[in-house]
């Protein structure tokens, strides 16, 4: 996974609350490989009419949206299904950090494993944000380092889970770093079955010999 | 030196505690976990492994269950239509056989829900780290387990491991005191909850119910109740087993039998919060409060009882929830003020983890017999073995001579994948969890209820107090 440790790009501003993973990436897209790329599939319903031609008034379709790396929305992001394909559409998309005063417990984890950063900012603070933004991408610059973003003159603090942030700051995988565990699962496994020996679950019969 | 006296513990704390295979420097937790199901949707974490040349740790531990794309119309051996759906149930097939992995699969005549055939198998019980890539897994925590729903990163995790880090949640207990009303189910607690605290408002906490009102509700309805606790932003929920408990998960196939049973309750019973222990919230609801509940808007929390109006978003004091209000209306085409009572439907569902275990089909089923619903529905039991059941006590009977459609099992047309969709501007009366845009299909709109409620609807063709029926 890349590091994330600060960068300068512009943000996207979408002033709804409650984007579920649903519309985040309706569930219609996601018989797709990740090799398709999600990022043809953010916000897919909010950002295309019926016929699949794009809302010009959508942030998503403003011309300067291309180059965008944080999008900044409203209370309880990514809430809902634990589909992590919402993740991908938005990596694909090419973001690398959302700012939002809640997310989603799921979304937000999901986002860690991808190299997404979740950033929980004050309503108050969003707001002032908002006024910044407008309805435009906008350059905003994000310090994971010093939990800050820098919007024009302005400086606003950002919380995130510091072990998340560490996570995002050296670009850990947690496979590689739980297999330094091994012995200490092979024990642990052993004794939990010996303890509480019912915890093993029966084997179902294959269904053609049931 | 005297020993310190044993802090009372939650039953949160005691099955995680048990779980902990180490701590690391930033308090977060290496967790073993005891069940991990997998279903069609799964495919981007076998994907992970494959490319890292990994082995599944322990096969034995994994259950694949298809039921996110099942078709609901076909017959037990008939090919399955639609390419792209074949295609993500024989990836389900593959991926499952390559690494030894149990699989319910289409024909199998346990197939179900993962969230219904888990329990109905024993494969879910008290003291147990469940999870799966879905976000209703909370669902299993009605027997007192922690389980909760993850990503593909983290599906990924548990199939190479059998562990996953966690960070210790914040706890939450939510008391519901006294009895409720007829009439009233454990959907209307959830929606209830929901509406009062917000969508987001367990957001980093596990919830524990408790009170009289649990207590007295049967498996089914506590399995409806811990379903929906995400709805609420938290990830697991959970009620202590009782003898409710235990009654259930005797004789389950894949459970413990005989001695090992009564040593298993034995620990089971053990399972519950201790006095003095402490939460970081407590919340209190009157039984006698909750209404018959229904949804008006897109998010679960807008959600009131079923003799109330839609609410009017030009006397919110909040400029924000009124701007959210009326998008939320615009979307569901209601008028302001509307009474829930005149909103005309188009269709029904009773189906989802949520709703369709046995006590649902024969709640709704009580509502419909010797009636005619008024709008076309489908009726999708929870599992096979429940479409069984219900057809040994003549309720396929009452469903089809009501005028709705009698299919097979699976998540259906509760989020729309395998084909069973709400058309674009149809309003449908729903037994399931979410009635997010675009949910049951691009420009649908979706009014959560329990069974019987969408029953009632059904035979009025407006949303109806199942009470005055």
């Amino acid at each position: 996974m890349q590091p994330l440790t600060r960068f300068a790009a512009p943000a996207c501003p979408l002033p709804l609350a409650n984007l579920d993973t649903d519309q985040i990436v309706p569930a219609r897209f996601m018989k797709q490989p990740r090799s398709a790329g999600y990022g043809q599939f953010l916000l897919h319903d909010l950002r295309y009419d019926a016929e699949g031609r794009a809302r010009a008034d959508f942030i998503l379709n403003h011309p300067e949206a291309e180059g965008a790396r944080s999008l900044v929305t409203r209370r309880n992001f990514g809430a809902g299904s634990s589909r992590e394909a919402a993740v991908y559409a938005l990596v694909d998309f090419g973001f690398r950090c959302v700012v939002a005063p809640s997310f989603g417990d799921i979304f937000s984890a999901n986002a860690v494993n991808n190299g997404l950063l979740p950033a929980t900012v004050e309503e108050a603070d969003l707001e002032l944000l908002f006024d910044y933004l407008c309805d435009r991408p906008m350059p905003l610059e994000v310090d994971l380092e010093r939990c800050r973003l820098r919007a024009g003159e302005r400086e606003f603090p950002f919380a995130v889970n510091p072990v998340w942030r560490t996570k995002l700051i050296n670009g850990w995988d947690d496979i590689g770093m739980t297999q330094r565990y091994r012995a200490a699962i092979d024990r642990f496994a052993a004794k939990r079955l010996r303890d509480f020996p019912w915890v093993g679950p029966g084997q179902p019969v294959p269904s053609n010999e049931a | 030196m005297t020993t310190p006296a044993r802090q009372p513990s939650t039953l949160f704390d005691k099955v995680w505690n048990a779980h902990e295979i180490l701590r690391d420097d930033n308090g977060r937790s290496l967790l073993w976990i005891d069940r991990h199901f997998v279903h069609e949707g799964s495919f981007h974490a076998f994907d992970k492994l494959r490319e890292r040349d990994l082995p599944v740790a322990r096969p034995e531990l994994t259950f694949g269950i298809a039921d996110h794309y099942v078709p609901t119309l076909r017959r037990s051996g008939e090919p399955v239509g639609d390419p792209a759906i074949r295609g993500m149930i024989e990836q389900l097939n593959d991926n499952t056989d390559r690494n030894g992995i149990a699989l319910f699969g289409l024909d199998d005549p346990r197939q179900g829900i993962v969230h219904v055939v888990g329990p109905e198998q024993g494969l879910t019980q008290p003291g147990l780290i469940i999870v799966c890539g879905d976000s209703h897994t909370a669902t299993h925590g009605a027997f007192g387990a922690i389980a909760f729903g993850i990503g593909a990163s983290e599906v990924a995790h548990v199939l190479a491991t059998q562990t996953l880090w966690q960070t210790r949640p914040k706890q939450m207990r939510l008391t519901v005191t006294g009895n409720l009303a007829p009439g009233v189910t454990a959907k209307d607690i959830a929606l209830t909850w929901i509406a009062r605290l917000g969508a987001d408002g367990a957001r980093g906490h596990t919830i524990e119910y408790a009170g009289d009102a649990i207590e007295a509700l049967s498996m089914e309805a506590r399995l409806t109740l811990c379903n929906l606790s995400i709805e609420g932003g938290a990830r697991c929920g959970l009620v202590a087993p009782d003898e409710t408990t235990l009654a259930y998960l005797r004789d389950r196939p894949l459970g413990p039998h005989g001695p090992q049973f009564e040593r298993a309750a034995r620990y089971w019973s053990s399972l519950a919060t201790d006095d003095g222990a402490r939460f970081d919230r407590d919340v209190v609801i009157e039984a006698a409060e909750i209404a018959p509940t229904v949804t008006w808007g897109v998010s679960p929390e807008e959600a009131l009882p079923i003799d109330q109006q839609v609410p009017d978003p030009a006397v919110m004091e909040d400029g924000e929830k009124a701007r959210q209000a009326h998008d939320s209306l615009t979307y569901m085409g209601l008028m302001p003020g509307q009474k829930l009572t005149d909103v005309v439907i188009d269709r029904v569902f009773i189906g989802s983890c949520t709703n369709a275990r046995i006590e649902d089909l024969r709640a709704a089923a009580a509502v419909l017999e010797g009636r005619r619903a008024r709008v076309p529905g489908l009726v999708s039991p929870g599992s096979s073995l429940v479409k069984r059941q219900a057809e040994a006590e003549g309720l396929h009977e009452i469903f089809l001579a009501a005028g709705l459609e009698w299919r097979a099992s699976g998540c259906s047309m509760c989020v729309g994948m395998n084909g069973d969709q709400v058309a674009s501007g149809e309003r449908c009366a729903s037994t399931t969890n979410r009635n997010f845009k675009g949910r049951q299909g691009p420009g649908a709109r979706t009014h959560l209820m329990s069974p019987a409620m969408v029953a009632a609807a059904a035979v009025t063709g407006r949303l109806t107090d199942v009470r005055r029926l």
